[in-house]
């Protein structure tokens, strides 16, 4: 067994696993945060998308013992309390959503997206994605979200200044 | 039914959840005491089981019991549906047992399972279980499987299930006899794999006090698996199994099904009196989900020399798999056969189809199931047509379709089309997809060197899948009306129990704006409840586009006795007449009078009935309704798709995809159209970038997401979508079922518009996928040939 220690969505936290868990094991198994799902075996899918030290990472391609001291952010602690984060609000506003089981991956992947280009393209964002697959939207919707979620984060960020 | 919420674009109450991470799907719960299943599998597609040995797995630390199927002898998975031969004989039926019996049938096959403390030991145990297998040949392409020496079931002549047909063959030869021109194609419906993004799961749980079971599972219909399983399977009465679909991740059909996993945790967990827990890996979910489509088929139109069609005979072979899934037998039937009246008005219509057995997982229902097969290769006939006839692609639609004052129109293959408008459909269509000038597009992408092509289809969609009387003649096993109780709770919000099943329709949100709307409360006041049947009084699920016009008219039906009780005891508290009560925005007035009593005040009455007319009325306010069409509905539409195709890679991009469809009355049109988006995108994976392989030997080739190709955000474009919505006659509300046209009316589309790319190379046929090896291979095949010549 190994011990390993995360700081997840602000709270620090340890866990004994065996050296082969998955950090999307870890955190569903041992942290009980179920919102990071499992869609696939062969890191195709997307939909355990997290932050790991603020970049998105497919969270069943990183063993948990690789996170030992990462500051990891989960679909569970994006939101600021009551008040979602403007990309899961675009996501509600524009049905970028159905089944959900996407989304968590999906948002995540899409906020990293907007940290790297803040006022992504219609052909950036189906680029970005590419990594994560939705059986249910089309994605129609999606790139929809990303669009207005960029817009959105491009406003909170001009407000904080 | 036409105030402010309904056709109103209201965000979703599911979607706070979903986007917080705090879903509550099967895999996300554990039950207390909770151990693990790992099931281990046929590596082969065709063997008996000549000996297995799991002593050492039994004595691995951690693990709790090894079953085979010489310890689960239990019924057989049952098949809801009886189809006869031509001849009159039934369908071949052979058992389906949960975990092999000296046989295995295809890869993925159950053969033994293995329980332990965690998942982890249960599948490093599985690797000690020695399996001694003696592989037989196996039947694998269909074609071959009526003249194989190899038998998939000993007892099954020619590995036929049956051999069905449907309609007037005499009229149909008579026809063909006196035709003008006649237009014929051959082609296949490619297999695929429906590949939810949620993998299947079950937990099955055991109360050792009550004998209570229960359980967890990835379901369309939780009270079809409790009849099902309960009834056939595992013999457990329903009033001791409790059956609970929780969020669950898609289904597109390939989560109605009884499947073997369910079984077997539910006997597990009383076997071993601890809560069992399975989850698919998705190497799992492609071995062992039911497969989709998988026709082969001969179709021929007769013509007059005016290219209107005088008959239509088609020849379809359809997989079975291996063994008969839920619903399997009905859709090359039923859900194709009787639809072959496409948007036309042919006078006559005959078609064969035998399904066959193979050594391959089951095939039954995916998004569409029958009637994409059925709207494939009629509109891409009826493409061949206009060729032969040289007439546009639109125009020999428009001569042929049936006319909007036509309705209520009687096909020739036993279906009653209620209500359309096939030509306004179209020539909406035609407008926004910019048909008419595409020649100029054509043009102007030569000059890019790229080859580019348009495609259109019309279709006709049976859905709000009911009659019960109609499925019932059909062959179906069981009713399918549905289901809805309507709670107003002591102070005024109401909770819905539904039995369809929301895994991502959204059905939290357009049944509370039905009901908010009818009892004049806001959406938020109302809970709709769905996928536990110990809290719904009973249902048949979510399939077939029928959640709306079938389980919402149920709670509509529900409402007007609620509305009707309200009424008589609003008339009591208001010393009115009962006949003088009017219901209208959550108050009971008296008519011509400003007295009135809210809904909550009506309620609280009936809950606290100290001023009640309890010597005529019951107290409480909560009523249930059973709603059994005497139709289906029946949507339809037009699909334009615009390609632009690299002649050098053979990759094929679509650049414009139009979609105008008549839904009938819409509640909520940004549902409606996410519903469309979606289906678009699975039948432009079948076009273009999905199949399911096996090799000779039954090895599924395209088992893993790495080899299957399922559609990214960039292999596809932005959507534009139309309606021209006509209420269905035949409903109650109007409404007609939105959830599967996308995958209907699109592939022929594609195909259409990649045909036509490469004609001016000569090009007139293309299978699905239109992979860019395909495509490639067309473009240079064709050139080759013409250097030779």
């Amino acid at each position: 067994m190994a011990s390993v220690t995360i700081t997840v969505n602000g709270q620090k936290r340890t866990a004994d696993v065996e050296p082969r868990t998955l950090l999307v094991q870890l955190l569903r198994e041992n942290h009980g945060l179920t919102g990071t799902h499992v869609g696939c075996d062969t890191s195709q899918c997307g939909a355990c998308v997290i932050h790991v030290n603020g970049k998105s990472v497919k969270a069943c391609t990183m063993l948990a013992v690789q996170a030992d001291g990462a500051s990891v952010t989960t679909i569970e602690g994006l939101a600021d309390g009551a008040t979602l984060h403007p990309m899961q609000e675009a996501f509600r506003d524009n049905h970028g959503l159905q089944c959900g089981f996407c989304t968590p991956g999906m948002v995540m992947s899409a906020v990293d997206l907007v940290q790297h280009n803040a006022d992504p393209s219609e052909q950036e964002i189906r680029d970005w994605l590419e990594g994560n697959i939705c059986r249910c939207t089309g994605y129609h919707n999606i790139v929809k979200s990303v669009k207005a979620g960029a817009a959105a984060m491009r406003k909170t960020k001009t407000k904080k200044k | 039914m036409d105030g402010s919420l309904i056709g109103s674009p209201v965000r979703r109450k599911e979607d706070q959840r979903f986007l917080t991470g705090r879903g509550n799907y099967t895999d996300d719960i554990n039950r207390p005491g909770q151990a693990y299943a790992y099931i281990i599998r046929s590596p082969h597609g065709h063997a008996k089981i000549k000996k297995i040995d799991a002593s050492a797995a039994a004595k691995t630390k951690g693990v709790i019991a090894v079953f085979t199927g010489d310890d689960m002898k239990v019924g057989s998975l049952p098949c809801g549906w009886q189809v006869k031969s031509t001849d009159g004989s039934p369908m071949k039926e052979p058992p389906h047992p949960p975990i092999a019996q000296g046989k295995v049938r295809h890869v993925g096959d159950q053969v033994c399972v293995v329980i332990a403390e965690t998942y982890a030991i249960a599948r490093d145990a599985a690797e000690k279980v020695k399996i001694d297998y003696q592989p037989l040949p196996a039947v694998v392409d269909m074609r071959r499987a009526l003249e194989s020496k190899s038998l998939v079931h000993d007892d099954v002549p020619k590995n036929l299930c049956y051999d069905w047909t449907i309609g007037d063959a005499k009229a149909v030869n008579d026809a063909f006899a006196k035709a003008h021109k006649v237009a014929k194609i051959e082609l296949i419906n490619n297999r695929l794999i429906a590949n939810a993004m949620e993998p299947r799961a079950a937990i099955g749980d055991y109360d050792r006090s009550n004998g209570d079971y229960t359980l967890y599972t990835t379901s369309q219909n939780p009270h079809v698996i409790r009849l099902l399983m309960g009834a056939f399977v595992l013999q457990i009465p329903e009033s001791k199994l409790r059956v609970v679909a929780p969020d669950v991740g898609g289904g597109f059909g390939s989560k109605i099904y009884h499947y073997a996993e369910e079984a077997i945790v539910t006997w597990a967990a009383g076997k071993l009196a601890r809560p069992v827990k399975w989850t698919a890996e998705r190497s799992e979910s492609f071995m062992s989900d039911a497969h989709g489509r998988d026709h082969i088929t001969h179709a021929k139109v007769a013509m007059d020399k005016d290219g209107r069609f005088l008959a239509l005979m088609v020849d379809t072979m359809a997989n079975m798999g291996a063994y008969l899934s839920t619903f399997a037998p009905c859709i090359p039937t039923y859900l194709h056969g009787t639809l072959l009246a496409g948007n036309y008005a042919t006078p006559a219509i005959y078609t064969n189809v035998k399904a066959v057995f193979t050594n391959t997982v089951p095939v039954d229902a995916y998004r569409g199931a029958g009637r994409p097969e059925c709207t494939y290769l009629l509109e891409r006939l009826v493409d061949v047509a206009a060729r032969e006839m040289k007439l546009d692609r639109a125009e020999i639609r428009r001569r042929n379709f049936i006319h909007a004052d036509d309705f209520p129109y009687q096909t020739p293959v036993a279906l009653k089309y209620d209500s359309g408008d096939y030509h306004t459909l179209m020539d909406k269509a035609i407008r926004l997809s910019g048909w008419d000038d595409f020649e100029k597009r054509r043009a102007e992408a030569k000059k890019r060197g790229k080859l580019r092509g348009i495609g259109i289809s019309t279709y006709i969609e049976a859905c709000g899948i009911a009659p019960s009387a109609v499925v019932g003649s059909l062959g179906a096993r069981a009713g399918l009306y549905e289901c809805a109780n309507v709670r107003v709770h002591p102070t005024g919000s109401v909770t819905v129990f539904t039995g369809t099943h929301s895994h991502g329709q959204g059905h939290e949100t357009t049944f509370a704006q039905l009901v908010a709307e009818r009892l004049g409360l806001t959406v938020e006041q109302v809970d709709v409840v769905h996928g536990d049947t110990a809290k719904i009084p009973f249902g048949m699920g979510t399939y077939g586009s029928r959640s709306l016009a079938v389980g919402g008219v149920a709670i509509a039906k529900a409402l007007d006795k609620i509305i009707a009780k309200g009424k008589k005891i609003a008339a009591h508290l208001l010393e009115a007449s009962e006949s003088d009560i009017e219901f209208r925005n959550g108050a009971f007035t008296v008519a011509g009078t400003d007295k009135k009593k809210m809904l909550g005040e009506v309620s609280l009455a009936a809950y606290v009935p100290h001023n009640y007319p309890i010597d005529k009325l019951e107290p409480g306010l909560e009523e249930t309704a059973f709603f059994d069409p005497l139709n289906f509905s029946y949507p339809a539409g037009c699909h334009v798709c615009e390609v632009e195709i690299d002649p050098d890679t053979g990759v094929t991009k679509i650049v414009n995809f139009t979609a105008v469809d008549d839904f009938g009355r819409v509640l909520n049109p940004m549902i409606v159209d996410g519903q469309v988006h979606g289906g678009i995108a699975q039948g432009i994976g079948q076009a273009l970038l999905e199949t399911c392989v096996y090799d000779d030997n039954g090895q599924l080739v395209t088992g893993s997401l790495m080899d299957y190709c399922m559609p990214r955000a960039d292999d596809l474009p932005s959507f534009k979508t139309g309606t021209h919505n006509v209420p269905a006659r035949d409903n109650p509300l109007g409404v007609k079922g939105c959830g599967e046209v996308g995958a209907i009316g699109s592939p022929p589309a594609v195909i259409g518009a990649v045909i036509d790319a490469l004609s001016p190379l000569g090009v007139t046929h293309m299978e699905m996928p239109a992979t860019p090896l395909r495509v490639w291979q067309a473009i240079n095949g064709t050139k080759h040939r013409k250097a030779a010549e």
